[in-house]
C-alpha cells in the first residue's frame, strides 16, 4: 500500500464496498463455452467479467517415461499474449505465465482426476500426452482462476483423434473422451489490508499484498495450494482463506 | 482432370462465411476479430506508445509493428510450439507492409503502434484474415488511416481460379494448386500484399487480381459494418 | 453534381465516402481523393456549410500545449519528476514548476510527489519531437489525494465535460463529489464512497454512449435514480 489511490481502496473496503460495487465474495459474471476452436481436440473459452482466456487441448502420442511405461501424462503451458494487456510483452513466458501453468497443472494432477493408465496405448511404446495450452485474450484480473476453470472445461470437451499405431490422424476425431473422476476447482483468495476477497480486478490485484490459491475437489478436500504476493500470512489468515476458497469453489463448480 | 466442383461445394467466386467484430478486447486501444470459414484471427492495437529500445525510434514519424502468431492449438496438424518461427516472422513483415501505406504516422514521432494478431484456429488464408482483423483493430484504435485494408487469398486449383482457398483445396492432390494472397486498398484498388506459390499463367494472374478486387470489396463492407455495429448497442435507450 | 453521402452525426469509418463532387471540403479527420471526400478515422460526421469533419470516437491522447491533464509520477530525477501523460510520451515536471516552495539542492523530492502519485498539471510546452514540459502551479493543480482515478478514452472527454461544463456539473451536484477531468482521459473523483461509485458509474455511462444524443437527460435520470 503505497500511494493515495490504494489507500482509498482500503477506505472503501472498510465501508464493505469494492470499487465496482461487488461484495468481497462476489464474482463477476462467469461464462464457460466449450468447443470454441475447430482444430483443437478440446477447447473452452472462459469469461469472468471482462477477463477472457482460451484453453486448447492437443492430443500427442509419445514414448512413456521408462519408470512409468504404462502411463500417459498431462502438460500445461500458459501464454500471456501481448494482445491481452499493455503490461504483457512478446518473448518467452515470464514468471507469471509459468506460475499460472504450474498451479493449474498441479491442481489437476494432484487431484487424481485423471487416470494416467487410461492414457496408455501400448505399454513401453505409445502413450497419450494431454497437451494443454492456456492463452489470454483480455486480462482484467483473476487470470489464474479463469485458466484453471478453462482447463477443466477443455479437457471435458476433448475427443481423442484417431491413431493407427504409427501416426495421429488429426482430421478424424473419435468418440473417445478423457475420463475425469473428479473436478478440481481453483479459487484464489486475495488479501488487501485485512480484507479478503475473490475474483479481483486488475486494480485490486495490484493493491493486494498476498494471495492464496486453493484447488479443491467435490468432497471439500484440498489438492493443491500456492501462496503468492510479497507479504507473509499468519495461520488465521490461511484458515480463513481456505474456508473462503472452499465456499467459493462450490459456487464455481456449478458453471461446468 | 479439371477442377469443376469445389470440395466444399462453394461457387468458384464464393467466400466462406465471414464473421467480423470490433472492440472485443477491452484492455487494448483498439481490437478486431475476423473469421472466414474456420480461419479466425484476433487483432489488438496498442499505441501510439513509447518505443524502446531507443534505436528503434524514428524521429520523423511513428513506427508500425505487426506481430503474427498462431495459438498452440490452432493448427490442423499437431501442436504449434510457441515462440514464433521464420514463417510467422515473414508474415508479420508482409502484414506490416500491407497496412502501412494507408496509415498517417507523422504526428507520432518516436512512438510505436503495436498490432498483435493471434490465430485461434486456422484453415488456410490466415495471413489475410489477420490483415482484415488488424484493419478493424487499427480503425477502432482511432488511428488515422485512409482506408480499411481488406485481404483474401485467391487460388488456382487445377486451372480454375477460385476465391478464398481452404486447407483441403490447398492440399488438393489431383492437380496443380497455386495460392495467391492479396491485400487490397478498396478506395484506390491498389494491392498492398501479393505473394504467390504454385504455377500459374499470366492470364490466370489477371483473373485472380480481378477476383481479389471484387472479393475485397465484399470484405470491406463487412469490416465497415463490424465497426459501426460497435456503436449500435444502446442506441434504442437514448433518443 | 455535388452530393452529400452521409448524414449529420452518422458514425463513419476510414475510407468511407462522405461526399461526391468538388463542392464539399474535407475538414478534420477527412481527406479528398479525386472526386470524393472520405473519412480517415472512425468518428461522427459533423457538417458545417461545405466543410465535413469527423469527431473522433476513439484514439489515444495526443498532448497539446495548455491542456490540463492528470498524470502519474513514474520517476524522480535530479531535475524533477517524470510524469506519465497517458499518451505515447512522458513529460517532465521540473523543480521550479512542481511547487511554489523553494526546493534546495539535494532535498528529498518525495516530500512533494512520490512515485505512483497522481498530479493535476497543465502542459506548458510540446516540442516537435514531443518533449513535454508540464507545470503543477495554478488553481486546482497539484497532487491529488484520496479519491479514485477513472480512465476513459480521451476522445470522450468533451462529452463528459459537456457544453460549458454542464455534464460534469450535473454529476458534481448530484453526488457531492469533487471531480477533475484531465484532457488525457484520466479523471479524479473524490467524495463519500457510495457517491463516488455513482459518479464513476455515470462517467462510465457517458463514455459508453458518447456517440448518442439526448445524453444529458439520460444521465440526469440515472443520477436521480441512484442518489436517493
Amino acid at each position: 500500500m503505497q500511494n493515495e489511490m490504494q489507500k482509498n481502496m482500503l477506505k472503501y473496503l472498510e465501508a464493505g464496498l469494492r470499487r465496482d460495487g461487488r461484495k468481497k465474495d462476489e464474482w463477476r459474471r462467469i461464462s464457460v463455452e466449450k468447443g470454441v476452436s475447430a482444430n483443437a481436440e478440446g477447447s473452452a473459452r472462459v469469461k469472468i467479467g471482462e477477463t477472457e482466456v482460451l484453453v486448447g487441448v492437443k492430443m500427442i502420442v509419445d514414448k512413456p517415461y521408462p519408470d512409468r511405461p504404462d502411463e500417459g501424462t498431462l502438460m500445461v503451458g500458459a501464454e500471456l499474449l501481448p494482445m491481452s494487456s499493455p503490461d504483457f510483452e512478446t518473448g518467452p513466458p515470464g514468471i507469471w505465465a509459468i506460475e499460472i501453468a504450474r498451479v493449474v497443472d498441479r491442481g489437476i494432477r494432484e487431484s487424481g482426476a485423471l487416470d494416467n493408465k487410461a492414457l496408455c496405448i501400448k505399454a513401453g511404446e505409445h502413450v497419450w500426452i494431454i497437451s494443454i495450452d492456456i492463452v489470454t485474450i483480455n486480462d482484467a484480473g483473476n487470470l489464474l482462476d479463469a485458466s484453471a476453470l478453462g482447463t477443466l472445461a477443455a479437457i471435458e470437451d476433448t475427443r481423442f483423434p484417431a491413431f493407427d499405431g504409427e501416426a495421429i490422424d488429426y482430421k478424424t476425431k473419435t468418440d473417445k473422451r478423457i475420463k475425469m473422476n473428479k473436478h478440481p476447482i481453483s479459487v484464489t483468495v486475495w488479501k488487501i489490508g485485512k480484507h479478503l476477497l475473490v475474483d479481483p480486478t486488475s486494480d485490486e490485484e495490484e493493491a493486494a499484498e498476498a494471495r492464496l490459491t486453493v484447488a479443491s475437489i467435490e468432497d471439500g478436500k484440498l489438492c493443491a495450494m500456492q501462496k503468492g504476493g510479497e507479504e507473509p500470512l499468519d495461520m488465521k489468515d490461511i484458515q480463513k482463506m481456505v474456508d473462503m476458497a472452499l465456499e467459493n469453489a462450490a459456487k464455481i463448480r456449478k458453471n461446468l | 482432370m479439371v477442377y469443376e466442383k469445389r470440395l466444399d461445394g462453394r461457387k468458384f467466386d464464393e467466400l466462406r462465411p465471414i464473421e467480423a467484430r470490433a472492440g472485443i478486447i477491452k484492455r487494448a486501444d483498439g481490437s478486431g476479430y475476423f473469421r472466414i470459414g474456420k480461419s479466425s484471427a484476433y487483432a489488438a492495437v496498442y499505441g501510439p506508445r513509447e518505443l524502446y529500445p531507443r534505436f528503434l525510434q524514428n524521429p520523423t514519424k511513428g513506427v508500425l509493428r505487426c506481430h503474427y502468431n498462431m495459438m498452440p492449438f490452432s493448427s490442423v496438424g499437431g501442436r504449434v510450439r510457441p515462440g514464433g518461427s521464420r514463417r510467422s516472422k515473414e508474415i508479420s513483415m508482409v502484414t506490416n507492409k500491407a497496412l502501412l501505406s494507408v496509415m498517417e504516422l507523422d504526428d507520432f514521432t518516436n512512438a510505436v503502434i503495436d498490432v498483435f494478431i493471434e490465430l485461434d484456429q486456422t484453415d488456410a488464408g490466415t495471413r489475410c484474415a489477420g490483415i482484415s482483423a488488424a484493419s478493424i483493430a487499427l480503425a477502432d484504435a482511432g488511428i488515422v488511416m485512409k482506408d480499411l485494408v481488406s485481404a483474401v487469398a485467391i487460388g488456382v486449383v487445377d486451372n480454375s481460379v477460385v476465391a478464398d482457398l481452404n486447407y483441403d483445396e490447398e492440399a488438393y492432390d489431383k492437380g496443380d494448386v497455386a495460392d495467391i494472397p492479396f491485400a487490397v486498398i478498396p478506395s484506390t484498388g491498389k494491392i498492398s500484399l501479393l505473394q504467390m506459390d504454385g504455377i500459374i499463367t499470366k492470364e490466370q494472374l489477371n483473373e485472380a487480381m480481378e477476383l481479389a478486387q471484387k472479393k475485397c470489396g465484399e470484405i470491406n463492407r463487412i469490416q465497415r459494418a463490424a465497426l459501426k455495429d460497435k456503436f449500435k448497442a444502446g442506441e434504442n435507450h437514448a433518443e | 453534381m455535388a452530393k452529400l453521402l452521409v448524414k449529420e452525426r452518422q458514425v463513419v469509418v476510414p475510407g468511407e465516402e462522405l461526399a461526391e463532387g468538388m463542392e464539399y471540403l474535407p475538414g478534420f479527420g477527412a481527406y479528398r481523393m479525386d472526386d470524393h471526400v472520405r473519412a480517415k478515422r472512425l468518428g461522427i460526421v459533423n457538417i458545417s456549410g461545405r466543410a465535413i469533419k469527423i469527431i473522433p470516437l476513439s484514439g489515444r491522447y495526443n498532448p497539446k500545449t495548455d491542456d490540463a491533464i492528470i498524470g502519474k509520477v513514474i520517476d524522480i530525477t535530479l531535475n524533477g519528476w517524470r510524469i506519465d501523460t497517458n499518451s505515447a510520451y512522458t513529460s517532465l515536471l521540473s523543480l521550479k514548476d512542481g511547487t511554489t516552495e523553494y526546493v534546495q539542492k539535494g532535498a528529498d523530492l518525495t516530500r512533494y510527489y512520490k512515485i505512483g502519485d497522481y498530479v493535476a498539471v497543465t502542459i506548458v510546452n510540446v516540442t516537435s519531437q514531443k518533449l513535454i514540459d508540464v507545470s503543477a502551479k495554478g488553481p486546482g493543480l497539484g497532487k491529488l489525494s484520496e479519491g479514485r482515478i477513472v480512465r476513459v478514452n480521451a476522445s470522450k472527454v468533451p462529452r463528459i465535460i459537456g457544453k460549458g461544463g454542464s455534464m460534469i456539473s450535473l454529476i458534481k451536484e448530484a453526488t457531492n463529489c469533487r471531480i477533475m477531468v484531465g484532457q488525457n482521459g484520466i479523471i479524479w473523483i473524490s467524495g463519500e464512497p457510495k457517491k463516488e461509485s455513482i459518479a464513476a458509474q455515470a462517467i462510465g455511462l457517458i463514455e459508453e454512449k458518447a456517440h448518442l444524443s439526448g445524453l444529458t437527460d439520460e444521465i440526469s435520470r440515472f443520477l436521480k435514480e441512484k442518489v436517493k
